[in-house]
This record gives structure tokens, C-alpha cells and sequence, in this order.
């Protein structure tokens, strides 16, 4: 048995230690928000937050994420960060076809927990690993400048 | 803020096909088997797309009770944002208040929506006067409701904000309160319906979001429908549809186009945990048309058991059963057709004396390019769900065709396509890859196997790049000859690609002329000798179209070699390509020999040499071309027209002495007419720009043995964040003019691989002459 904790709530397993946990979130716990693109962690669109911190849950073993906190895209909007930039993505109208999106606002809500005020650098640096196939890419950046603003005027 | 002219027409046109030849010979077979010839023969647009169009208010648009109105949206939504886009002209026309607007999917009936194939960039010039006209009918038929209500003539009530008034007493009737009488009429001969007015119009030609990263152009109405869906994760795609008891396979494809299964062994994969059966599936008998590859096809619980199993696979492949395909070598290919480009070939315009012109040349140039197969990669790779059930088919895809997936699944389970219900959801990228129902009809030849259970097909990015329709691979060579002056006297032009025709019927060899009108006959320049030549070249695997398709190789080509030839000329290369388009005129396309046109009337829609010169003159301006810059630093531009649009583009770029390139800045001038949403207009600019600087630094997919070299995202590459223009600013030229609605997902993406080469010469004087730019800078 694989016991997860997925978005706070608990969840047993009868699934192989090696399963990926992209596909035990898709599959097994039906929380389709967490994209399959690549299966090589080559493209970000499985990102989720493994104890706060961007990971690809496509090459992630599900034994790996046990004891772990697992935060899947579904619980960004009850997330302070994660709504700030749901908020300016939408502002911003950065999707197109949108599939990837998940796993960029995953990425940047990661980016902007760790790093409130990043620069230019930092944003290319966060969301290098994360590929969009429509090529939305000045939207994002510019998406999640307006969220860390966000975050100062109101701190 | 300004609206659009009022050019809508009510009646469709139906003149005769200027050409009647396009309808001859294989060139009409191809392309009806693409959709791309006429249901009713002689007419353009919409008419003559198979399934036509359709504009009855009860099809498109539904008001309940409390007021909420739904706006069926019966195209393909891949990130054109056309859910949004035509439900926005419905909504303005009937006078709903977004906020109250719900837009639901239709499902594949070509029958009751008429056409569905989402390509061409097509929807919105195909379906804005329709969808115009279904709501023009619906507030007519509320309108008639109030008035019968209140028992005044109809002439007394107009609609305003989601109610109608009667203007005497300035009563009013919610949308709510008249939705069951409205139903009940009869719904209004088109001929007695009045469209509104430019004023009266609230959100056609209206931005909403941001313009150019400049936040007071947004009005608060959200960019786009699904917006929120995404954000949070909502949204559904073909891969997110979850179904009770469904089966999960992946499929294990011959390695190399045609190839069989000679031997299997499946113990190891039959021990994978979750592994429910394992079994030999045959592929099509070429031509591949929109079949399935065939191979091994391993079901399981769930995904990942599936995989697990088809690694654990051992198949001997019967290469041999490939024939030519199986030694294919691109780069050989190349090498081939490179040496081909220099005999003549079959003549597919010839304008004056080219021979004379070439032999008095002050100056010869000459150059040959070369653009390679690619992927179209969409995100989501191809996904999709079949049951069987009871003698009928329920399936769940994201397609770009949802008419040819229906008969595709109908012809293989043997069942009338009435009994296929087809639900489309969204598509997490399409770019041409998912017009090609192959991949739902490997669903339904599963779901064959397991009867009233759905079946997933799961196809990982391996099977998505090793087993796309391939652009086509193309070597085009060009000639030139310069007066004293430098001025052209002479152009010779041969393009060699396989044609996607080799998909349908026995291999023509040669392009089509939907293919050649992509770009080549309808070269434009204004030069005395002219002539295009079209020299044979094979097919050795699945070839089909990419987002902008031939455009994408012919104007790399055409758009370089200008800025080679101006170069040579010791000129500047806008002032050059300006004396090349020569003075604003409009060119019937039968003059280049073209009688395809993207489908539309060539009296609407004329080659429009002016609107080539502003979209070049504002791109240059608004880049400031010209202006002096650091080394290692160059601007380059680069113009086509392409599916009845135009577009011009500079890229401000930067090449450091390690070869890598920084595009610093993009401006874009497009001119599609009137743009209804032009805020998706310009997020399709955006994203075209990022696509064509992959294409020109690093995106190929290379064959050796027939096999495809490159398998995920590590071998073929896409631009990542850091290839995409610093800034990206796109000008819409003519938005709000009334000249007619041109295609917007494609006509952005072939200027740019070219615009960046020419940048990538001004900046180190490198000329890139075959793509992808990959390490040849280093």
C-alpha cells in the first residue's frame, strides 16, 4: 500500500511503488488537473509541489512522495500565492489552448514562494523546464511579474 | 474605441468556380478526401466546405427560463480561442449580456451544424456571417414574442441589454420571460432579418485584455471562456475524460512506415501488474490515409501498467514488408533533392524569358534552402475513447475533424455513422496533428475487443513524434538575375517536397495545387521574368500538414532570397522588397496560376499588393528599422500572405560569440481584416512568433532507416522561455476597416523562421541556408 497525502487529504493505495505519481494523481485519484506530456520531464506539464517545491510527477515514484505533502493544481485556488497568480494569468489572458498552464502556475507559485520579488532571471531560471507547445511565454512572464506585484501592495 | 465596418452580406455568396479544373483529375480526389473540395461544387467560403453552413437559431442558440443564454460552439477550440470568439458575434447580434452567456460543445453531426473541420484558419471568415445571422433570427423570434405579448407591432420593440422595450411604453420583457414563446415561432426567413449596425455593437472588433502589455485597454470581460477552467485545472481534455471500468492501451508502432510485426513475444508483458491482454493489431495498406499504423496494442488497468508493459514488449519487426521506406535517410534526402533542384522541372508558371533574363544578367545569384520534417507536437499528445456498446459507438476525443473521426470509427466498427456519438472536447494544441483521426479509430478497433467497455488509446510523446504526419521535407532553389542597377530582371524558383498527396493515393510526386498555392505560384513579386518550377520528389514516410504547411518552406525561401538578392544589390532590404512587390495593385490569383485561393472567391479576395506594403512599411516602423546597432546585433524582416491574410514581421536579434541567439524584440504587423476578437487575434501572433523561432533555431525530426531519430522533447526540440522574443508587439493593420476576414491561427507562423535568418545575417553575416539554425552559429 502507497499512502499519499494529496491537497491535505489522505489517501491509501493499492498501486506499485514505482508508478509514477503523475499517473496514480490521473488514474488512480482521477485528479486530471496534472497534465501528461512528456513522461521524461522534459516539458513541466505533470508540475506539482512535492512539501512546496516544483517537482515532475511524471518521472516522481509514488514511494518518493509518501510522508511528502503533495499539492496538485486543484488546490491552488485555495492558495494565497496560487490565486494571486491564477488571477493575473486570467488579467493577462495567458492561455491559449491551456493544457500546459497547470504546470506553469505550478511552477510559478513555487517561484513565488520561494522568491517574492524575482527578476527576470529568476522567472526564466523557474520556468525554463516548463514548455508551452502555443507559445504564451511573454504572457507568463509577465503574469507572474503582476502577481509578485500583487503581493506587495497589498503586504 | 472603434467597431468594424458593417460588411456583413445576408446573402452567401454562390458564384461558379473561376477554375473548373481544380475539380479535375487526382487534384479533386485528394482533395475531397481532405475536405478541401467543394460539397456543392461552385461555390467558395463556407458553401463550399462540405456540411456548408448552417445559420438556424435553434442549432446555435438556446435562452432558459432564467435568462441564461447558450451559444453552441460547434469548432474544433485547440488555444484560437474561437469558443469565445464566435460566441462573442452571437452574443453581440442577439443582444445578450456576456455575463449571462454559457457556451456549450457540440458534439461531430456536419449534418446539423455543417462543417466542423477546425483548419485553414477558417472559423471565424467561415462562420461570422452564420452565427450572425442564427442570432439576428433569435432576437427576431424574441422580438415577436414581446410584441405578441403585449399586443403592439413588432415594429414597436427593439432589444436592448438581454430584454426587449417596447420603445411606446418602455415596458420590458427579460430574454427569461420570452424564451418559451420565442421557441414556439416560427424561426424568420432570412431575407426579413436586419443585422445591427457598427454602433450598436458592444463586443465584435472590441479588445479585452491587455494591448502589447498595456493594461487600460482591458474592459474586464475576460480574454477568454475557458479561461478559469484552466487556471484552476478544471478544463477538460481529450486526455482528462474519466469513465467507470475503462480499459487504458498503448500501442507499439512499426518503427518505420509500412513495417509488420514478424514476431511477438509478450510473456514479460503479460506479468506486468494491471496488464489486461496484449494482442497484434494490422496496419493499414498504404497509401496510410487517416489509418491506424497497426502493431501491438497492450490494455491495461490503468496507464501506467499499459507502458509498463509495452517496454517490456519483444517484437521483431518485418522491415522489409516497408519496402523504399525502410532505408530512408533524411539527410541523404536532402542531399538528393539538392542535386534534383539543379535540372528543370515540371512548369508551374513561367512569366516572360527567364533564360534571357539570367544570360543578361548584370549580376546572378543563387541560393538553395532547406527546411526539414518537423512534429506538430501538440502538448496534449493524441488521446482518445471508444465503447461499443449495443451496436453503438460513444466516444470522447479532441479533434480537429470531428466529422472524418465519426466515419472513421463508423467504417471500422461497421455501424451507420448515426449510430456514433462523438463528443469533442477541448484540444490541448492541435496544429494539424489532430485533423488526422487516426488515433480515435485505434480506440475504436480496441473497443471492438472489450464491448461495452470504454477503451482509452494513450498516445506518450514517443508515439506523437516518432509517428506524426510529418511536415514535409522541401529543398527550394533560387535564381536571380540583377540589372546594372541592381534591380531584378529575373527569378527562378524550383520548391521540391513530397506532397501530402502521398497520403491519400498513389505517391503524385509532385505538389498539389493547394500546395503550390501555398505560397509558391503566388510569389508576388514584380519581376519581368518569372519562372517556378516544380521537380519531383517522393514521399518515404507519413506526410501531412502543420500549421501553415507549405507556406512555412516556400516563404523561408522566397523571404531569404529577397533579402540575398537586395544584399547583392548592395541595397536595403525593406527599400529592395518594396521594389520587388512594386506598386499597390490587386492580382486575380489566376494570374500566378493559383486556382485554389484558400477556397474564397478571388474577386473578394484578390492578391492585395498594397496591403503587402503597409504591413511591411508598419512592422519596419514600428521596429525602428534601420537604426544603428551594436555587433552582434541585426533586424531582420520577413512578409507573406497566406490563407487570404498578410503579415510582416521584424525581429530585433542578438548572436553572441558562442553562436547562441537572443531575439530581443518582435513587431508584427497583420492585416486579417476585420478582426472580431482582436485580442485572441493578437495572442495568435504572439504564439506563432515563439513556434517560428523554433522552427528556424532547432526544431527537425530526422530519419534514418526509415526511423525517426528523434523521440521526446530532448531530441526534438520546441522553444523553451528562453527562445521566445523578450518582447513581442503585435499591430493589427485594418482591424477595424472593412476590408474581408482572412485567416488568423497560421498566416503568422511562415515569416518568421525567415525574418530571424535575415536578422541572424544583418547581425554576423552568416547567411542560414538550411534550417534548423542549430549549431551552425557556434
Amino acid at each position: 500500500m502507497i499512502n499519499l497525502d494529496i491537497n491535505g487529504q489522505k489517501h491509501e493505495l493499492d498501486i506499485p511503488a514505482d508508478m509514477p505519481l503523475l499517473w496514480a494523481l490521473r488514474d488512480i485519484v482521477k485528479l486530471t488537473g496534472t497534465k501528461f506530456g512528456c513522461g521524461i520531464a522534459q516539458c513541466g506539464a505533470c508540475t506539482v509541489h512535492l512539501d512546496g517545491e516544483a517537482t515532475r510527477s511524471c518521472v516522481t515514484p509514488v514511494s518518493s512522495a509518501e510522508g511528502k505533502k503533495v499539492t496538485t493544481i486543484e488546490a491552488m485556488a485555495e492558495d494565497e500565492v496560487g490565486q494571486r497568480v491564477q488571477q493575473a494569468w486570467l488579467n493577462l489572458g495567458v492561455a491559449q489552448c491551456g493544457y500546459c498552464q497547470g504546470g506553469q502556475i505550478m511552477s510559478a507559485t513555487a517561484l513565488l514562494k520561494a522568491n517574492n520579488r524575482p527578476n527576470s532571471t529568476d522567472i526564466h531560471n523557474a520556468m525554463n523546464g516548463n514548455l508551452c507547445r502555443c507559445g504564451t511565454y511573454n504572457r507568463i512572464v509577465s503574469a507572474i511579474e503582476q502577481a509578485a506585484l500583487a503581493k506587495e501592495v497589498k503586504a | 474605441m472603434s467597431t468594424p465596418k458593417n460588411t456583413v452580406r445576408l446573402a452567401n455568396v454562390s458564384r461558379r468556380r473561376f477554375l473548373k479544373g481544380l475539380a479535375a483529375g487526382s487534384a479533386f480526389i485528394l482533395a475531397a478526401r481532405w475536405d478541401l473540395a467543394l460539397a456543392d461544387q461552385g461555390d467558395y467560403g463556407a458553401a463550399g466546405m462540405p456540411g456548408g453552413w448552417v445559420d438556424n437559431p435553434h442549432v446555435f442558440i438556446r435562452i432558459d427560463d432564467d435568462g441564461t443564454v447558450t451559444i453552441i460552439n460547434h469548432r474544433a477550440e485547440m488555444g484560437q480561442g474561437i469558443r469565445t470568439s464566435l460566441a462573442l458575434v452571437a452574443a453581440d447580434e442577439l443582444g445578450a449580456d456576456w455575463n449571462r452567456v454559457n457556451v456549450e460543445q457540440a458534439e461531430a453531426d456536419q449534418d446539423k451544424y455543417g462543417n466542423q473541420n477546425t483548419d485553414g484558419s477558417r472559423s471565424m471568415r467561415h462562420w461570422y456571417q452564420p452565427m450572425r445571422r442564427a442570432a439576428a433570427g433569435a432576437r427576431k423570434m424574441l422580438e415577436q414574442a414581446a410584441a405578441k405579448q403585449w399586443g403592439v407591432p413588432v415594429e414597436d420593440v427593439e432589444t436592448r441589454v438581454h430584454e426587449v422595450v417596447h420603445k411606446g411604453s418602455n415596458r420590458t420583457l427579460g430574454f427569461g420571460e420570452l424564451a418559451t414563446s420565442a421557441r414556439n415561432l416560427e424561426v424568420p426567413d432570412t431575407d426579413s432579418l436586419s443585422l445591427k449596425e457598427d454602433a450598436q455593437l458592444r463586443y465584435i472588433g472590441r479588445e479585452s485584455g491587455p494591448v502589447n502589455g498595456d493594461l487600460r485597454n482591458n474592459d474586464g470581460r475576460p480574454p477568454a471562456i475557458d479561461g478559469e477552467d484552466i487556471v484552476t485545472g478544471k478544463a477538460v481534455y481529450g486526455a482528462d475524460v474519466m469513465l467507470d471500468d475503462m480499459l487504458y492501451a498503448v500501442i507499439a508502432r512499426p518503427p518505420v512506415l509500412g513495417a509488420k510485426v514478424k514476431s511477438l513475444d509478450d510473456t514479460q508483458a503479460k506479468a506486468v501488474r494491471g496488464v489486461v491482454k496484449i494482442f497484434s493489431t494490422e496496419g493499414a495498406d498504404m497509401p496510410a490515409s487517416f489509418n491506424p499504423l497497426g502493431g501491438v496494442a497492450v490494455v491495461a488497468d490503468n496507464t501506467w501498467a499499459a507502458i509498463r508493459g509495452r517496454a517490456a514488449l519483444s517484437i521483431e519487426w518485418d522491415r522489409a514488408a516497408a519496402g523504399d521506406n525502410a532505408n530512408y535517410h533524411s539527410e541523404d534526402y536532402r542531399k538528393t533533392l539538392e542535386t534534383r533542384a539543379e535540372n528543370a522541372g515540371k512548369v508551374v508558371r513561367d512569366n516572360g524569358d527567364i533564360n534571357t533574363a539570367l544570360e543578361q544578367a548584370a549580376k546572378r545569384i543563387q541560393a538553395t534552402y532547406y527546411m526539414p520534417h518537423m512534429a506538430q507536437a501538440p502538448i496534449e499528445p493524441p488521446v482518445a475513447i471508444v465503447l461499443l456498446k449495443d451496436g453503438k459507438a460513444e466516444a470522447w476525443a479532441p479533434v480537429q475533424h470531428p466529422h472524418a473521426a465519426r466515419q472513421g470509427i463508423a467504417a471500422t466498427l461497421g455501424i451507420e455513422l448515426t449510430d456514433v456519438t462523438l463528443h469533442q472536447t477541448l484540444l490541448g494544441g492541435g496544429f494539424g496533428r489532430k485533423s488526422k483521426p487516426d488515433f480515435v479509430i485505434e480506440a475504436a478497433r480496441l473497443a471492438k475487443e472489450f464491448e461495452g467497455r470504454p477503451v482509452r488509446v494513450q498516445w506518450t510523446r514517443e508515439d506523437d513524434i516518432q509517428h506524426a504526419y510529418f511536415h514535409a521535407v522541401s529543398v527550394d532553389r533560387l535564381e536571380a538575375s540583377l540589372d546594372k542597377d541592381g534591380k531584378a530582371t529575373g527569378w527562378l524558383h524550383r520548391t521540391l517536397s513530397p506532397s501530402i498527396g502521398s497520403l491519400f493515393a498513389e505517391d503524385p510526386k509532385h505538389k498539389g495545387d493547394f500546395e503550390l498555392g501555398m505560397g509558391f505560384n503566388t510569389m508576388p513579386f514584380d519581376i519581368p521574368a518569372i519562372r517556378l518550377e516544380n521537380p519531383e520528389a517522393s514521399a518515404h514516410t507519413r506526410i501531412g500538414w502543420f500549421r501553415a504547411v507549405y507556406n512555412l518552406p516556400h516563404a523561408y525561401a522566397i523571404q531569404s532570397f529577397a533579402a540575398e538578392m537586395a544584399a547583392a544589390a548592395g541595397r536595403d532590404h525593406r527599400d529592395y522588397l518594396l521594389e520587388l512587390l512594386g506598386e499597390p495593385r490587386k492580382i486575380h490569383p489566376e494570374e500566378f496560376k493559383d486556382g485554389w485561393n484558400y477556397g474564397e472567391d478571388p474577386n473578394t479576395y484578390p492578391v492585395d499588393i498594397g496591403r503587402m506594403r503597409t504591413v511591411v512599411e508598419r512592422a519596419t516602423k514600428e521596429a525602428g528599422w534601420g537604426k544603428d546597432k551594436r555587433k552582434g546585433r541585426g533586424m531582420g524582416l520577413a512578409m507573406h500572405h497566406s490563407f487570404v491574410s498578410y503579415a510582416a514581421i521584424v525581429l530585433d536579434v542578438e548572436v553572441d560569440e558562442n553562436g547562441e541567439v537572443t531575439v530581443h524584440r518582435a513587431d508584427i504587423a497583420f492585416d486579417c481584416g476585420q478582426a472580431v476578437n482582436p485580442e485572441r487575434v493578437r495572442s495568435q501572433l504572439e504564439g506563432a512568433c515563439v513556434m517560428g523561432i523554433g522552427i528556424a533555431l532547432h526544431s527537425e525530426v530526422s530519419f534514418q532507416n526509415g526511423e525517426a531519430v528523434e523521440k521526446n522533447f530532448d531530441g526534438f526540440s520546441i522553444p523553451r522561455m528562453r527562445n521566445a522574443p523578450r518582447e513581442i508587439r503585435v499591430h493589427l493593420v485594418n482591424a477595424d476597416g472593412d476590408a474581408p476576414m482572412g485567416g488568423v491561427g497560421e498566416p503568422g507562423l511562415p515569416p518568421v523562421a525567415p525574418a530571424l535568418c535575415n536578422a541572424i545575417y544583418a547581425a554576423t553575416g552568416k547567411r542560414i541556408r538550411r534550417l534548423p539554425v542549430g549549431n551552425q552559429l557556434g
